[in-house]
């Protein structure tokens, strides 16, 4: 573990990013405390620059702080972006793990199927799905889940495809282990940090996709979420800056930690390889 | 917030003096001749020719092109157009219309009484559910000369002369649509009328133009070269294009509401919301009886307490509109002052809905009912947020759904919502506008029919008096007591008596001269 911080903490630009997510997460869970009440509740008067009428960040078209808008909208941009990839992850693991355990046919359908979804273009999918689902937060989710899985799929069966001949998995066939508990109790562990880099990647990645959604007004119209924010202010921007930059901010500083953390981690957990790239540099 | 007062301000200190510039015209500036109005048609309308389309970009384009027997002044009162003179007998049964002499259409045929036959009797009656709802009523419809028609109504029906302007019944040229599918007629797609402005040139996706009519009935006008209207589809870049004198009109729904307060304060600009009195169109959120509990009179009249309608008026739509009182628009005629719908009041509609026994449960929330916002950009989805916060302080939990506009109209005729937004034109009489969202004969699975399925029969009784009277003060007094009855038993929840900005060059006179605002023909239209 120790020396997971210590080659962790080698790439400075993660620590940055470890240290703006955490701020951000914090954010999102003290938000209720910070802005007591919802974010949509109207306490000023439109359009008032930051700083004005004790708006910290300035006050939208309606007279909502947006401020408050940023901190509850933490809560539902990192959700959206959690869940997705968790609900990704689960597709994406399952069936890289078939194809690349079983092989063979099974392999080629399910590779098959996983390049159908490649070939669609992600962001035009996502907006059909929830333009048929009607905007909600769950049809959003499983959007953004639907459209990320597939190179989760790909990783996981090249991990698998490769370690399902080494030694120790023959081991465990040859000691009489179920197929189950093959895959879960020795070649998963083994593949998991790719599946981990992957992953910080890709909530970065639904937090844009909800972000843009959002922006195109196909946002969960009862959820107060960035790009709500942003889409929300595009229109006034000439009147109204701060509508649209803070919670740009707000997303460009969230999926840079994200980016940052993802490869803080890939070095860590590949700590051969991140010295061989700090000696070439 | 400074900054947009200021505009507030400074547009309040400007109209004194703008009258002072009306006055001055009225005294006899003398219009100049030439010049080129370039202008926006938003969005591009499918088609150029008034009867065969009747959205608004198309009525807003081809109202230059064709004519109707009659225009309206603010005060929604008939003035000549195509129709010199008329009369109407004493029993409220003929209605005679002397035409005006010397008129042509743009391929140089003479108009003649002919074309008012057919374009009255035949060409709307076919084409225009509004139109065929009252001109069925005309009984015979003959030319007695060529600058004479004579209709003839099966009953006395006092709005029939509301219904001849041009976005209504324009005269169009019998000869070029006799005998063919109107909808397929060559002349739709080349239309010609008798307006000071022929259509000359449309490149679809970028403008159409119109150019001057040098045959045109009143002598020396037009006073315009040419119109052009440019496609503009982005808002923004509509209002660059009038900011930097790309375009010096804009109309409709062209300048978002939030983009007025700035533009008011331009010096060269001026900023006008008159001329819709014709249409009167009155915006509401429309409740669906059938969700419980809506169909309770007490908890309709707790939403409308709820919602402060001020706020709607002055913020979001940035004082263009003005707040709803009751069913009828304030321009609309038989509007009745003295029936107010119920004020904004908090403690009251928790009052109402204690009484109704919707108390509220643990987390403050009394019932859940949803909202389907109206998906006609930026404004309307903030009205639905609104509306949500205004509910949410009486205990009422509004889950907003967003929809496609498609989604929207049919959900909306086919009941299926709980509440959503809409607006409708009153076209100037109770019985033409407002009488189609109140009466139980109209509960129809039909977009703009009686969908919140109200139902009174006092209501419908009152309505049909109104409608077969002959006489105003009888009329009057059967709409003072239907508008009492409505504010009373709140079957829509009225929010905006809704005005669309017209923005134009100061140097671009009579712009907005009668109560159907930039529908004008533009004839008496002048660059000074």
């Amino acid at each position: 573990m120790n020396s997971f911080w210590r080659n962790f903490a080698r790439n400075h630009g993660a620590v940055v990013g470890l240290v703006i997510l955490l701020l951000v997460i914090a954010l999102a869970i003290l938000a209720p405390v910070l802005y007591p009440g919802s974010p949509w509740d109207m306490v000023a008067a439109p359009f008032a620059p930051p700083g004005e009428m004790g708006m910290l960040l300035g006050s939208d078209s309606l007279g909502r702080d947006v401020a408050a808008g940023i901190a509850h909208g933490a809560r539902v941009s990192l959700l959206v972006g959690a869940v997705s990839t968790v609900a990704a992850l689960a597709i994406g693991v399952t069936l890289g793990a078939v194809a690349g355990y079983l092989g063979g046919m099974a392999d080629e359908v399910v590779m098959r199927f996983t390049e159908f979804f490649q070939t669609i273009p992600s962001f035009v999918l996502a907006i059909l799905l929830v333009a048929i689902f009607t905007p909600t937060i769950q049809s959003i989710v499983l959007a953004i889940a639907v459209v990320s899985w597939p190179p989760v799929a790909r990783v996981v069966r090249a991990e698998f495809l490769s370690l399902r001949s080494r030694e120790f998995v023959q081991a465990a066939e040859v000691l009489g282990k179920s197929r189950l508990a093959i895959v879960l109790g020795d070649i998963l562990p083994n593949a998991l940090s790719p599946i981990v880099v992957l992953s910080s990647l890709m909530v970065a990645t639904a937090i844009l996709l909800e972000s843009a959604l959002s922006f195109l007004g196909l946002g969960d119209p009862n959820m107060m979420s960035w790009g709500f924010l942003i889409g929300s202010g595009r229109s006034v921007i000439r009147i109204a800056w701060w509508m649209s930059v803070f919670p740009g901010i707000a997303i460009f500083l969230t999926v840079l930690s994200l980016n940052l953390v993802g490869e803080g981690l890939s070095d860590a957990l590949n700590p051969r390889l991140a010295r061989n790239r700090g000696g070439a540099a | 917030m400074s900054l947009s007062r200021r505009g507030l301000m400074a547009a309040a200190a400007a109209t004194p003096f703008l009258m002072r510039v009306e006055d001055a015209l009225a005294q006899g500036i003398q219009p100049k001749r030439g010049g080129t109005l370039n202008t926006i048609v938003n969005p591009e309308p499918p088609i150029l020719h008034v009867g065969v389309n009747n959205q608004g970009p198309t009525l807003i384009v081809s109202s230059k092109i064709f004519q109707g027997l009659l225009r309206y002044g603010p005060k929604l009162e008939p003035m000549p157009e195509l129709a010199k003179s008329w009369e109407v007998s004493s029993d409220g049964l003929e209605y005679t219309f002397r035409l005006q002499e010397n008129v042509k259409f743009h391929d140089g045929k003479p108009m003649t009484a002919d074309d008012v036959v057919f374009s009255i009797m035949k060409f709307h009656m076919e084409l225009s559910p509004r139109a065929r709802g009252v001109f069925a009523r005309i009984k015979e419809g003959v030319a007695v000369d060529p600058q004479t028609v004579k209709f003839t109504l099966s009953a006395p029906f006092e709005p029939f002369l509301l219904m001849f302007d041009v976005t209504a019944s324009a005269i169009v040229p019998k000869h070029l649509f006799e005998g063919q599918d109107y909808r397929q007629a060559p002349a739709v797609q080349k239309p010609v009328g008798t307006g000071p402005f022929r259509f000359a040139e449309w490149q679809r996706g970028n403008f159409v133009r119109l150019e001057r009519f040098d045959e045109y009935w009143k002598p020396n006008q037009p006073y315009l070269d040419a119109i052009i209207y440019r496609v503009i589809p982005d808002s923004q870049s509509r209002r660059l294009a009038l900011e930097t004198g790309q375009v010096i009109l804009t109309q409709a729904n062209d300048i978002e509401p939030f983009d007025v307060p700035q533009l008011r304060a331009l010096p060269n600009l001026e900023v006008q919301t008159k001329g819709w009195e014709y249409f009167g169109p009155l915006m509401w959120l429309e409740l669906n009886h059938r969700v419980k509990p809506l169909d309770d009179v007490r908890v309709r009249k707790a939403l409308a307490h709820a919602v402060n309608r001020d706020f709607i008026a002055q913020r979001l739509w940035f004082g263009i509109g003005k707040p709803a009182t009751g069913p009828v628009a304030s321009t609309t005629r038989f509007y009745d002052g003295s029936a107010r719908m119920p004020g904004h009041d908090v403690e009251a509609a928790k009052k109402l809905l204690d009484e109704a026994g919707l108390k509220p449960n643990g987390q403050g929330v009394r019932f859940t009912i949803k909202h389907m916002s109206l998906p006609y950009g930026e404004v309307f989805t903030r009205l639905g947020e609104f509306l949500r916060q205004s509910l949410r302080q009486i205990g009422v939990d509004l889950q907003l759904e967003s929809v496609d506009v498609g989604t929207w109209a049919q959900r909306t005729a086919n009941w299926d919502f709980d509440t959503t937004i809409n607006y409708l034109y009153q076209y100037g009489d109770p019985t033409l506008g407002v009488e189609r969202s109140y009466v139980s004969t109209n509960i129809k699975k039909i977009l703009f029919s009686n969908v919140s399925g109200y139902a009174n029969p006092k209501v419908d009784e009152l309505f049909g008096q109104a409608r077969d009277a002959a006489d105003p003060k009888q009329r009057q007094e059967a709409f003072s007591t239907v508008q009492k009855i409505l504010v009373d038993d709140v079957p829509l929840v009225w929010l905006l008596e809704m005005a669309f900005p017209t923005i134009h060059d100061k140097k671009l006179r009579n712009v907005i001269t009668s109560g159907t605002g930039v529908h004008a023909c533009f004839d008496d239209v002048f660059l000074a």
